[in-house]
């Protein structure tokens, strides 16, 4: 089974990198961009016994920093 | 007594040995070296040191799978038991991944690496490794890094600030760190982390001798209790 993690800042969480991208966004001309936030994508292949308990245990223990991120986990149709 | 400290190893430290050194030279003995991948500490230590560098190359997020390995359940532990822990950068990072500080660590709002000699205030003079400062004290320490903003909410900052907490403030826009915090206590006030580098300034003949005091609390401390 594939899943994918998604992992972004939390809201209110000043984000440098977000920031620099929005600035060369807007360096090549491209207007209208309110805000720019980057996240992380992590896509496991896991066995399909997997419990959405135990993937939420693997993001807390892990793949997030819950301190200043958020995450969401997507399933992915069986390949 | 012997002073007895263990400096942990892991794979991209590379601030171990400076540690191991700045303990030794103050305390007069040599520290024990200890890998990532040991699941025991020494018996009876004095103190443990978690170094400087790029842990795991700062896969993932900086400190978060060194904060995950063998040794770091024992220095857990250990922490908790009450033996003094310092992190120092890294080190710092391992700390906040590991739940044995509050907050995080993120990249510096400047987005560049930061490397030069730091104007620090000393807040807290009263815990085991800031004893031999004064309170308001300023001292010059080396930081060299690219994710030493500190963050956490205001309810946390709150909590520190109001338990005396804060050991270190930057007198000057270093990072983007909430409050300016340089360098934070645990509740219990055994485990320090902190960016800059004590270990990197206890010789004048090597740009400053400001770091030295740390070492010399902490050794003196637990060689009087």
């Amino acid at each position: 089974m594939k899943v994918r993690i998604h992992v972004s800042l939390k809201p209110g969480v000043l984000d440098p990198q977000g920031r620099a991208v929005h600035h060369a966004l807007e360096g090549l001309g491209f207007t209208g961009v309110e805000d720019v936030r980057v996240g992380r994508l992590i896509e496991l292949d896991v066995a399909d016994s997997t419990s959405e308990a135990e993937l939420e245990d693997m993001c807390r223990k892990l793949l997030a920093n819950t301190v200043i991120e958020n995450f969401r986990i997507e399933s992915m149709e069986a390949a | 007594m012997a002073f007895r400290s263990a400096v942990i190893t892991f794979p991209g430290s590379n601030c171990d040995r400076d540690l191991a050194v700045a303990l030794e030279k103050v305390s007069g003995t040599p520290a024990m070296r200890v890998w990532h991948g040991d699941a025991e500490l020494p018996e009876r230590l004095d103190f443990i040191g978690i170094p400087g560098g790029f842990s795991y190359g700062d896969y993932l997020r900086c400190g978060a799978i060194a904060s995950r390995s063998p040794i770091m359940r024992a220095v857990i532990e250990a922490a908790e038991r009450g033996v003094p822990v310092l992190g120092v950068c890294n080190g710092f990072q391992v700390l906040t991944e590991s739940g044995l500080l509050p907050g995080a660590l993120m990249r510096n709002a400047q987005l560049t690496f930061t490397c030069r000699i730091a104007p620090l205030r000393v807040e807290n003079s009263q815990s085991l490794f800031t004893g031999g400062y004064d309170r308001g004290q300023k001292i010059m320490l080396p930081v060299a890094h690219h994710d030493g903003n500190y963050f956490a909410d205001e309810d946390t900052l709150d909590r520190i600030e109001g338990e005396g907490r804060v050991a270190f403030r930057y007198l000057d826009a270093c990072n983007g760190s909430r409050r300016d915090i340089a360098g934070i206590l645990n509740h219990a006030g055994n485990v320090l982390g902190m960016m800059p580098h004590p270990e990197r300034a206890i010789e004048s003949d090597h740009g400053g001798s400001d770091g030295r005091a740390l070492f010399e609390s902490a050794v003196k401390g637990l060689v009087a209790a």
